[in-house]
């Protein structure tokens, strides 16, 4: 990443973390490090050790081995004073139910030094008019805001973020990305864990992928898997009406070669230029390519009349 | 949201101190209480059970005592140290291990965890609510006995003096034995299953519903293992005219081995309870 990063300080530092359940490796030699400021998206499956490690990190679980610090401490032995610069927003919440929200905001403000004013709180989440509301009667988006509120309050430097946006519908996902960037704004320093590709593309400073206990790729969302798995499929029909693709670093010039030795006429009907989104990148990272990269990377410019060009025009239709 | 985070070191010149541990305790006795109030099916199960059973067997048994060997007292006055003695463990020991099993089904445990919330204020919080729910629930009771039952209160400060650490030893033994009772169930849902039998079967072998003297002397030794009939006795020593004590299978009203029992099951109570108190969930590692 860029210099100034580099000379920030780290939040999280984690190397050779290793945690075993019965025979299940599920944290496998994971090294991470997390900069003062950046939203850090941790993506991967199931059962790839994400949930473990972040709890971890939390001072949830205890480790087998590996070296971890956390603000500057080990969160193994991490007590009041460590605890009161974190915020933790767990996965699923169905807790403290007959609470309203300002009666919560308020009560988890008191636990901390130098908390946030709750009312500004509740503003910044968007729940003025839910103030008197009982948790038990929030929408599940609501609840998520609560959420954030009770993770937030308490002014924390860390944030972890577990699966925010699970049953959103899209308008309440983007207003809780607009959220969470202006607490990076303030400072906060965020570890997000998601599914959804798109919030970490959106959020995120850097991603990291989770394979297996241990991390398979590591970049901004934009540079993910390198230039090799970057590169674009041009797509275009041929003049017999068969469909082709190839997998290119150079797609001007593949166009280009097309129409000059007659592949391609001026119409270039189907022509299209595809980038691999982070999605595509994240499914050949994690070993489940999604088939239309599989089939284009087999697919080159074939003959015309060719088996295989017949099986892409078969496919396509 | 507009004011940045203070830098670490800023925050540690500033002299920014952690709240102390009784504050939060008292700001959790607040919350508890709370929610408690706003359960309204638990609150009213709460205060009004031994009421309830105060009136129907009150009611049912009306003018006949409880005797032996030609000396007895009223059914009402035996009864009513059996209900204080079972308020009490309903709302220390049931209400905590219950509660307690569904905070920790549902997250609320796991959330206090994350932030610099003292695990003692937590269990302030409890203790908090618990006195003040048993001494409305008790005073209901006694109010009840006294004026529709006509139960004579005792008036000499020495019976209060053992009322007093009978209600506290009790409340405290039953709260300790609920922290540690809390972690038997495997899910929020299963807790009232899991624990009302215990106390129900409690209740008929400790001399809370049938007079202990007349029960089989096996059912008896059974009883003397557990706090609940050393509780009721403690308290009838307290609501009964001292010559009451030829009803008592030992003919005394035992006071040192109560505090002994009572005291023997805090212990192991506690012991038990920080050796398996979870802040999560089993499924949840």
């Amino acid at each position: 990443m860029d210099t100034t990063r580099r000379e920030t300080r780290s939040v999280i530092d984690v190397r050779g973390l290793r945690k075993r359940y019965g025979t299940k490796q599920a944290v496998d030699g994971l090294d991470l490090r997390v900069d003062q400021g950046e939203i850090f998206a941790v993506l991967g499956p199931n059962g790839a050790g994400k949930t473990t490690t972040v709890e971890i990190l939390e001072g949830f679980r205890d480790r087998d081995s590996g070296e971890v610090t956390v603000l500057g401490q080990d969160p193994a032995s991490g007590g009041r004073a460590w605890r009161s610069r974190l915020g933790v927003v767990l996965q699923d919440s169905r807790d403290q139910v007959e609470l309203t929200v300002r009666e919560l905001v308020r009560h988890f403000a008191g636990f901390y030094p130098a908390g946030r004013d709750p009312e500004e709180v509740i503003d910044a989440v968007g729940l003025r008019e839910k103030e008197s509301t009982r948790a038990r009667h929030l929408s599940g988006g609501q609840r998520r805001r609560l959420d954030v509120a009770l993770g937030i309050v308490g002014r924390p430097e860390l944030l972890f973020l577990d699966e925010p946006t699970t049953g959103f519908d899209p308008q309440a996902r983007r207003s809780f990305w607009e959220l969470v960037r202006s607490l990076r704004e303030d400072g906060t320093t965020i570890l997000l864990t998601t599914h959804y590709l798109d919030e970490a593309a959106f959020l995120a400073d850097r991603v990291a992928v989770v394979r297996d206990g241990r991390v398979v790729a590591l970049d901004t969302p934009d540079a993910l898997g390198g230039p090799q798995a970057r590169r674009p499929v041009v797509r275009w029909t041929g003049p017999d009406g068969t469909t082709h693709a190839e997998r290119t670093t150079h797609p001007e010039r593949l166009v280009a070669e097309l129409t000059a030795n007659g592949a391609l006429d001026g119409e270039a009907p189907g022509l299209q230029v595809e980038h691999p989104s982070l999605e595509d990148v994240y499914l050949e990272l994690i070993g489940t390519a999604a088939p239309t990269t599989a089939s284009t990377t087999a697919t080159t410019t074939a003959p015309e009349g060719s088996t295989q060009g017949r099986s892409t025009e078969e496919v396509a239709r | 949201m507009s004011a940045t985070a203070p830098p670490d070191d800023a925050r540690a010149t500033a002299g920014l101190r952690l709240p102390s541990a009784a504050r939060l305790g008292i700001d959790r006795t607040g919350i508890e209480l709370r929610a408690f109030v706003r359960e309204r099916d638990a609150v009213i199960f709460i205060f009004t059970y031994p009421l309830i059973m105060m009136v129907i067997f009150a009611t049912v048994f009306s003018g006949q005592d409880q005797s032996a060997d030609g000396y007895g007292v009223p059914f009402a006055q035996y009864f009513l140290p059996g209900m204080v003695a079972t308020g009490i463990m309903l709302t220390s020991f049931q209400s905590l291990a219950t509660s307690i099993a569904v905070e920790r089904d549902d997250g609320t445990l796991k959330r206090l965890r994350a932030t610099p919330l003292p695990a003692v204020s937590y269990f302030y919080g409890k203790i908090g609510l618990i006195l003040l729910t048993t001494i409305v629930q008790t005073s209901l009771l006694l109010v009840l006995a006294a004026t529709v039952y006509d139960v004579p209160m005792p008036a000499d400060v020495s019976s209060w003096a053992t009322f007093a650490w009978v209600f506290v030893l009790g409340t405290t033994t039953g709260t300790i034995c609920g922290v540690a009772f809390s972690s038997l169930p495997r899910s929020g849902k299963s807790a009232t299953a899991v624990v009302t039998p215990v106390v129900l079967v409690l209740q008929f072998i400790s001399g809370v519903f049938f007079a202990f003297f007349a029960l089989p002397s096996w059912m008896q030794t059974v009883a003397s293992v557990f706090p609940l009939k050393w509780m009721a006795q403690g308290m009838r020593s307290v609501f009964l005219p001292h010559d009451a004590q030829v009803l008592e299978v030992a003919g005394t009203w035992q006071h040192g081995a109560t505090a002994a029992v009572l005291g023997a099951w805090l212990v192991v109570g506690l012991v038990v309870g920080i050796r398996t108190f979870r802040w999560r969930r089993r499924d949840d590692g």
